[in-house]
């Protein structure tokens, strides 16, 4: 009998994977047939959104439902994955209809195929440009952005009460201060933090790719390694451990924001995104726009969320009327305004917030100076090398500074052809 | 089979087998086992068959002829073998076989395929959706073009385009007659209904309405079936020839045969398709002089990091197993559990951990055993390499220290005890007596270790990612990446676009590697035991 009951747990195996085999050709099956026939698939659409965003949809996605008769489904997806999930699922016809991005991810979309153009008509008009630009790829607009956010100064006001105009004169105070660190700001000891730099580099009036008239990048035209670029190369320089020791590799954004919260520097350059902690942790802050080290502005990135229309939307009518008329009310974007605590991206929307909030203002005031980060696909082969440049530099490793930024910029020039 | 016959009626002709007539009684052998286990094969059979059937409606619904064929092929022969009595070591292997096939044959021939395609982010599908997607990107909406109110209509299989200008004027047209002045539809043209819009929202979406007889004009489409604009198209696409043209320039992009559009000065048109190309990724992988030194260095190190890190914990591990082993050693179970706990946490956690405590300036080890030493254990290549070796021996050691502790108290006394017999002291009874006993017991585990630091992947990925990076190349690739990590870089690295086909290129490239190292080291093992 013994061999017999083995026989059978080996059936019972050899069944279940059978059932597995043939519940995903069956899956497959079932999807292809349904949209083929049309009908009712046109009777839903669905969103891929974060968790986090995914309440503030709901009330929009039910009046829509109750206005044109589809239904939203709205999907949780693992924000920092969804990027690389939507390039390869749409493909296959199994991607959303919608999706909740980053703008700076716009580039891969459009080289994969995956997103499609949408014509904001007036509805343009609402937003700001820096926000508009963010979602526009090839003189086309592909998105409708919710929210604009970037980083500032926030500054510890007890122990430094006024405000800093320069680098240099933050970096005074801080020191007269009497703490730890003059200023805060977090890098990754592997790989630099070229976001975070990116005010400073700016302030130098140093870009990564050339802008055309209407705000929009250049990826043909990298510039990251012309005179401004490598002025704050030097720059950068004489502030790391060679020179005045004021960034530390070592540093990384925990141990920035630890610090900090310990009171441990008057000055923390970072996003709204550490306000939360800032304010629970009993600190009297304010935040300054970033001071200028080179002279110039000191502009740091925009990074703008946006709505996308899948290019296989099997409901592309529907889902473009969701998102160009419903997304971008007044009431929705103040909507996502509320979970996320991200400045929203339409103008009216914005003005509510920041009228309440004056963190909102704050960060909005300084992201009206800012630049939006490059939404090509070139951007993506910059980011590391780059990254590594100023972290030779700053560790004072790799020669001289300006010869270590070259390199980069060869590099990267050479990675992206 | 003994029972068989003692159960057949003495007298009665043996008969061959139950099939003929099951109904004989319980004992007459339709199957191995009883009535029980005869309606539970049954059972299970029929739901394997029902979801058969239901699997090749809906395969040759699709029209994928060869998958229904090697379903019907697979389900068939898995009937006949739990059918027919007989065959039992059919039964036993099935299942098994089963999901080798699943699991390890088609995927390594899967990824071999992938190997020789070029499916990466920007060749992630068919060329009909490049085409359909690149016609739709080339629209461009006619600077500060009105809005247009739409209504449409249709008639038959032909759809048309109701408009209200914004200065009041109201127009029709279709796909082949451009907007002509009208109060309204034409007769027998009926309005359609949002949710005939979304019906049929595929043809309104094609609705191209030329908005005078000349083309260049620009033609009205709509993308929401209520508000229409002017849009111009910067590409044209000749089907017949299969080439797009640029409306202004005259540049003509055609079919490169590597899944691009391309023009004659070499620029392309996004996004690509996927087509099979042949064996360039893997010339790629040794050709090309971003990726030709570093791989070879990547395979060097992987080799090194692979035998260092087996080599020191199983040094380490064989140590304090004969240390924890001495018969005079008092307090072994704690000491014993103590040299097991790292064994207890997960790899991605104490990666982490480890990473922190490496920290140049403010980390553990620095800080508390160096006196506040600012060395840099993980932004310096050979000091890298070094970290990873020791965190992963401090990772790995418990396990072979619990190998060799089982191994040594398993070594026959008596050998031990007639070698000291003939005067062999402490060292030379280790060294020829323990050691190669223990071996014939360890050496399957320690090349089963070999090959899995070869792929060890999370204790690179989580305690230095790869870095510091090479400088020599603009590939996201450092001093302590093992291959495995280079093509999980490459596949879904942060940097750049995925390249699928590289990475499959490379992974069957280590596929081979760590095939043949374990045939050579199986035949190696085999003399070892001839020792024995």
């Amino acid at each position: 009998m013994k061999v017999n009951r083995k026989g059978v747990v080996g059936l019972g195996a050899l069944i279940a994977g059978s059932a597995v085999l043939l519940a995903g050709c069956a899956g497959g099956g079932g999807d292809t047939s349904e949209t083929e026939e049309g009908g009712d698939a046109s009777s839903s659409i669905t969103v891929w959104v974060d968790i986090e965003r995914k309440p503030a949809l709901e009330p929009i996605s039910k009046t829509f439902t109750e206005e044109t008769g589809i239904e939203v489904e709205l999907v949780t997806k693992d924000f920092a994955t969804v990027d690389q999930d939507f390039i390869s699922q749409v493909p296959t016809g199994k991607g959303p209809d919608v999706i909740v991005s980053p703008h700076d991810k716009l580039g891969a979309y459009y080289a994969a195929g995956v997103v499609a153009p949408l014509e904001l008509g007036d509805v343009a008009d609402g937003f700001t440009e820096a926000s508009l630009a963010a979602v526009t790829y090839d003189g086309k607009v592909y998105g409708v952005p919710y929210s604009v956010e970037n980083v500032g100064l926030v500054r510890n006001t007890d122990l430094a009460p006024q405000p800093a105009s320069t680098y240099d004169e933050m970096i005074a105070a801080g020191q007269a201060a009497g703490t730890e660190y003059p200023f805060l700001v977090g890098l990754s000891p592997e790989q630099g933090d070229p976001y975070h730099l990116y005010p400073f580099q700016t302030s130098f009036g140093s870009q990564v790719f050339a802008q055309n008239a209407d705000g929009t990048y250049d990826g043909s035209q990298l510039v990251l390694g012309d005179a401004q670029g490598t002025a704050f190369a030097d720059w950068l320089g004489t502030q790391g451990a060679a020179g005045a020791g004021v960034f530390n590799a070592n540093i990384d954004g925990d141990k920035a924001r630890e610090f900090f919260l310990a009171g441990q520097s008057p000055y923390y350059l970072t996003g709204p995104w550490n306000i939360p902690a800032i304010s629970e942790a009993g600190i009297n802050y304010a935040i300054d726009p970033i001071p200028s080290a080179g002279g110039q502005p000191a502009r740091p990135f925009i990074g703008v969320n946006a709505f996308f229309l899948s290019s296989k939307s099997d409901n592309a009518i529907a889902a473009t009327n969701y998102i160009v008329n419903y997304l971008s009310t007044e009431e929705a974007q103040l909507s996502l305004y509320e979970v996320g605590g991200r400045p929203p991206a339409l103008t009216a929307a914005y003005e509510k917030a920041a009228a309440e909030d004056p963190d909102v203002k704050a960060f909005g005031t300084i992201g009206e100076t800012g630049a939006p980060m490059p939404a090509i696909p070139e951007m993506g082969g910059v980011w590391s090398d780059w990254g590594n440049a100023e972290l030779s530099i700053i560790k004072g490793e790799g020669g001289a500074p300006a010869t270590v930024w070259q390199t980069a910029a060869t590099n990267i020039q050479s990675s992206i052809g | 089979m003994a029972d068989v016959k003692t159960e057949t009626p003495t007298g009665a002709p043996p008969r061959r087998r139950g099939v003929e007539d099951p109904g004989f009684g319980p004992k007459r052998r339709l199957t191995s086992g009883g009535i029980v286990a005869l309606v539970v094969k049954v059972v299970l059979l029929g739901i394997i068959d029902a979801l058969a059937v239901f699997g090749l409606y809906v395969l040759i619904g699709k029209g994928d002829w060869v998958a229904a064929a090697v379903l019907l092929a697979v389900v068939a022969l898995v009937n006949y073998i739990y059918l027919r009595p007989g065959i039992l070591p059919g039964k036993y292997l099935t299942p098994g076989l089963f999901f080798l096939a699943i699991f390890q044959v088609f995927v390594i021939f899967y990824t071999g395929y992938i190997s020789f395609t070029n499916y990466g982010d920007q060749h992630n599908s068919t060329k009909e959706d490049a085409v359909s997607q690149i016609i739709r990107t080339s629209q461009e909406r006619v600077p500060d073009s009105p809005a247009y109110a739409v209504e449409i209509y249709r008639q038959a299989d032909q759809y048309g385009m109701f408009v209200s200008e914004p200065g009041g004027d109201t127009a029709f047209g279709t796909n082949e007659q451009p907007l002509e002045e009208a109060s309204g539809a034409p007769d027998g043209w009926e309005r359609l209904n949002l949710n005939q819009i979304l019906r049929f929202q595929d043809e309104v979406l094609a609705l191209n309405v030329q908005v005078t007889d000349d083309v260049n004009d620009g033609t009205l489409r709509t993308q929401d079936g209520s508000t229409a604009f002017v849009f111009t198209s910067t590409l044209e696409y000749d089907e017949a020839a299969d080439t797009f043209t640029d409306t202004e320039s005259g540049v003509v992009y055609s079919d490169d045969g590597e899944g691009n559009f391309r023009a004659e000065d070499g620029t392309t048109l996004t996004p690509g398709w996927r087509v099979v190309i042949g064996w360039e990724n893997y010339a790629y992988a040794f050709t090309n002089e971003q990726i030709r030194d570093p791989l070879i260095r990547v395979v060097i190190w992987t080799f090194a990091f692979a035998f260092f890190s087996t080599f020191l914990c199983f040094a380490l591990g064989l140590f304090l197993a004969i240390v924890f082993n001495h018969p005079t050693l008092r307090g072994k179970k704690f000491y014993r559990i103590l040299v097991i706990l790292p064994y207890a946490f997960p790899v991605y956690l104490t990666g982490l951990v480890w990473a922190g405590m490496l920290n140049e300036e403010f980390g553990f080890i620095n800080e508390v055993l160096f006196g506040g030493a600012n060395i840099p254990w993980l932004s310096d290549p050979w000091l890298a390499r070094l970290s990873v070796l020791v965190v992963n021996m401090w990772l790995g050691y418990a396990y072979m220290f619990l190998v060799c502790t089982g191994a040594l108290q398993s070594l026959p006394d008596d050998v031990i005890e007639a070698a000291k017999m003939d005067g062999a002291g402490a060292w030379r009874i280790f060294r020829s007596i323990k050691l190669p006993l223990l071996f014939v017991a360890v050496a399957p585990l320690l090349i089963a270790t070999f090959a899995f630091n070869f792929n060890n992947f999370p204790v690179i990925f989580m305690l230095t990612g790869g870095n510091p990076r090479f400088t020599d190349t603009t590939l996201p690739i450092g001093s302590t990446d093992i291959m495995i990590t280079m093509v999980y870089k490459i596949a879904f690295g942060s940097g750049g676009g995925r390249d699928y086909g590289l990475a499959s290129a490379l992974s069957i490239l280590i596929f081979i590697i760590v095939a043949i190292i374990a045939a050579i080291s199986f035949r190696q093992t085999k003399s070892l035991e001839d020792l024995h």
